[in-house]
């Protein structure tokens, strides 16, 4: 039986409104990986914001070590040997590495020693990293190895990480698993948080599950089975998305030859992308964030042009085109990025459901809004979707992110595309409302609109797509049927290893 | 040229030193703003009221020592207002900005009212025995008041301790990414009403030296633009304090000239003279700034701690 490291008791924080964490009561063992588990705004970020000291319950208390902890901030916790890799990285895209692990660290080195060491960590966990590089340049995978070994080189005690897997490719999640077990063999504690069951069914000794703010439950994930575990979450039984058996149409989206040169400093350039994709299919594109999903879903929305031939839709060209055209000739597209792409924050869900569907749905007339029959329209998305809200006049920045998102997605399903592009139709989405979009854009390949569904969720991609591809840099792979496919054979389509080898010796 | 042939070199470069001082000062303070990521556009505001404050403490109290040091209260007392608004009731940083500026300028009006057509006490020159009597670079660099030497000091501190310094690392982040910073423990706010004191400071400074030394007298409006200038020039010198000083002394420079030339009789009408300086500053640093420099990511942007 190893120590009890970090104990929880009876920890409560309101928020004007809502109780975030109330009453919650855990213990983590040294040399633990224990996981939190929840479905959004079930409090678990700002569960572990209180152990990381970045927020200050109401009440209840925590010990640390067999002392009482009450960190009034970060580096208090930092001091005690917490320490935390976020999962929007907090990291300065200007910066080199060397810097950004100095500003995480309470009293660094100068700055040519701590690169030295910085090498020394990277080297004994197998994160080979160039102390000098700017953050900006570095890919997803190599992000995160600058945040784990800024937490590493103050030898913390408890490590906590917020979804780590959620923008690495198969064989860098392995990578970080080693690094993870390497740690836990040394004694030190992982607090891991991540929506993806089955890997916390590999990794985890221990589970926390809450719902509503309050721990509802343990359990040994390895003992436990995904949907048991989902089904914890989220207190009651759900569908799994079912797949009916259909026919393939015609082809409904050829692209051929398509090449856009990169926007800006940070973007990337389509080259010479081809696939087809035919009524009643869905086609999955994996790869690692930044390898230009992004830049290929303006291209099929209109927000970029192309050369007229590069895009056809039923053999039109449209590369021309711009979106309202696209729009009107039934190409849709869901944009990830939720909040300022594709919805207007500070706009009702009603105009922001004006803003796509105005010409599809027939929402003017003479250039004035029929507001009686949007409001309808956007009723209808929000039962249709189980959309949680006061109401359509609610600003879409009220919505959590899984409810916006079921929003975004349902606002084009129920425009009865012929075409459906989405981007991340499930990122940062719990597991219910994941399985309800994955099972709306089914039903949709089902009626025979073709959709092309970009992800970084493989499990995803595996569970709705029919064919399979993946960007790296830019490139699009061979497209295979997904179920002729393995993990390794995806995972070499989506870029190989990404430099990710574990270090030698 | 014969025109040229009228223009002692020697006196041309020492009063370039003396015009782009102002600008100099008030750039690298509003350098420094920036970096922390806040956009304060209210430096003609902040420098016109260190022109007055500066100007009033000196023509009463006899020292000119004692005005500088006013004029950097009133520039700071003036960017904590700026602060307060930016910082605390998370106003717009371009509308409070803009607001400051018309703020400013009024208020100097207003406490400038009894000081018209004074004249400050002198401020003294610096004359040291074997420098100063080097021929040419003796008048160009070793004759100046030691305000002169200030903003050049000035400038390598800002450059070093932004590049080498603890602190200086931390107001980059707090600039770069304040999400981030918060969520590694630094106090954005505290940082940023620093650094925006810092810049009132330094604008007050500027302010100062127009009223104090170059021109020396007070008149309403008497910035006339070179806040805006300091602000431009932060811009295109790409947040770099080497680059602000180039673009300064080019503007000292052009200012300089120009006037050189319209007192020499230049067939040019004086108003394209006049635009001269701020034209060429303009289009020399935005050919500069072609590189691959990028402004503060959290520049202009509202911070919400989240508690």
């Amino acid at each position: 039986m190893t120590e009890e490291l970090l104990a929880v008791r009876g920890l409560t924080k309101a928020y004007p409104g809502v109780l975030a964490n109330d009453r919650v009561t855990f213990a983590i063992h040294e040399g633990e990986v224990h996981a939190l588990l929840g479905e959004n705004g079930a409090g678990k970020s700002t569960l572990v914001k209180m152990i990381y000291g970045l927020v200050k319950p109401d009440s209840g208390e925590m010990t640390f070590r067999g002392a009482p902890y009450e960190p009034p901030e970060p580096r208090a916790a930092r001091n005690a040997g917490v320490a935390m890799v976020f999962q929007h990285f907090s990291l300065f895209d200007a910066m080199s590495v060397a810097e950004n692990v100095a500003l995480g660290m309470e009293n660094p080195p100068a700055l040519r020693d701590l690169a030295s060491r910085i090498r020394e960590v990277s080297e004994t966990y197998g994160l080979p990293l160039d102390p000098q590089r700017t953050v900006g340049d570095l890919s997803a995978g190599e992000r995160q190895r600058v945040e784990i070994i800024r937490c590493l080189l103050q030898e913390p005690r408890l490590l906590i990480m917020d979804e780590p897997t959620s923008v690495l490719t198969p064989q860098e999640v392995d990578i970080l698993f080693q690094t993870l077990r390497r740690l836990t063999s040394e004694g030190v504690a992982i607090l891991y948080i991540s929506h993806k069951l089955e890997e916390i069914r590999t990794l985890c000794d221990h589970a926390t599950i809450l719902r509503q703010g309050k721990n509802v439950g343990s359990c040994v994930p390895r003992e436990t089975s995904a949907r048991e575990m989902a089904e914890l979450m989220v207190g009651a039984a759900f569908a799994s998305p079912r797949r009916a058996g259909r026919d393939m149409g015609p082809v409904a989206l050829d692209v051929t030859g398509l090449s856009v040169a990169a926007p800006g400093h940070f973007g990337t350039s389509l080259r010479n992308i081809h696939f087809a994709v035919r009524q009643g299919e869905v086609l999955g594109l994996g790869g690692v964030a930044g390898n230009g999903q992004d830049e290929l879903l303006a291209a099929l929305s209109g927000e970029f042009r192309v050369d007229a031939e590069a895009i056809r839709l039923h053999g039109k060209p449209i590369g021309l085109l711009g979106p309202a055209e696209r729009r009107a000739m039934g190409l849709l597209t869901a944009p990830e990025e939720r909040l300022g792409h594709a919805a207007a924050p500070d706009m009702s869900l009603t105009e922001n459901a004006i803003l796509t569907a105005a010409t599809r749905e027939k929402l003017t007339r003479h250039g004035f809004l029929k507001w009686g029959e949007a409001e309808d329209f956007t009723r209808r998305i929000i039962t249709r979707f189980d959309v949680r809200t006061p109401g359509p006049g609610t600003a879409a920045r009220a919505l959590s992110g899984g409810n916006l998102q079921k929003f975004v997605i349902g606002r084009e399903v129920l425009q009865r595309p012929e075409v459906l592009v989405v981007n991340q139709p499930t990122w940062g989405v719990d597991a219910a409302a994941a399985a309800a979009i994955r099972q709306a854009l089914l039903d949709l390949a089902a009626n025979g609109t073709a959709v092309i569904c970009i992800s970084q969720d493989l499990d995803e991609l595996m569970e709705i797509s029919d064919r399979f591809g993946a960007l790296n840099e830019g490139r699009l792979s061979e497209v295979r049927g997904t179920r002729s496919l393995s993990v390794e054979e995806i995972g070499l389509m989506m870029g190989g290893a990404h430099g990710m080898e574990v270090a030698h010796g | 040229m014969m025109l040229f042939g009228s223009i002692d070199p020697a006196l041309l470069l020492a009063s370039l030193m003396v015009a782009s001082t102002p600008i100099l000062l008030a750039a690298l303070g509003e350098l420094v703003v920036e970096r922390a990521g806040v956009l304060n556009l209210g430096v003609e505001g902040m420098m016109i009221t260190g022109a007055i404050c500066g100007f009033a403490m000196a023509v009463n109290s006899g020292s000119p020592a004692l005005g500088f040091v006013a004029a950097a209260a009133g520039g700071a007392g003036l960017a904590l207002l700026f602060a307060l608004l930016t910082q605390f009731a998370l106003a717009n940083q371009v509308a409070s900005g803009l607001a400051l500026t018309l703020f400013g300028l009024g208020l100097s009006a207003l406490l400038g009212q009894g000081y018209v057509g004074l004249k400050p006490p002198a401020t003294i020159r610096l004359n040291i025995p074997l420098l100063s009597d080097i021929p040419f670079l003796g008048r160009v660099l070793f004759s100046h008041d030691l305000m002169v030497y200030l903003g050049l000091v000035l400038v390598a501190l800002v450059w070093a301790v932004l590049k080498y310094s603890r602190a200086g690392l931390i107001l980059r982040a707090v600039g770069e990414n304040h999400e981030a910073a918060h969520a590694l423990g630094y106090k954005v706010v505290r940082i940023r009403v620093l650094a925006i004191l810092f810049g009132g400071a330094c604008a007050g400074l500027g302010g100062a030296y127009i009223s104090l030394i170059r021109v020396p007298q007070w008149t309403e409006g008497m910035t006339a633009g070179a806040g805006w200038i300091a602000l431009a020039l932060v811009v295109f010198a790409s947040w770099k304090a080497g680059r602000v000083l180039l673009g300064a002394w080019l503007f000292g420079g052009v200012t300089v000239l120009q006037l050189n030339l319209q007192a020499a009789g230049l067939a040019i009408p004086v108003e394209y003279l006049s635009m001269s300086p701020y034209l060429i500053t303009i289009l020399v640093l935005v050919i500069m700034a072609r590189d691959k420099s990028r402004a503060p990511g959290s520049l202009g942007r509202v911070f919400y701690a989240t508690q």
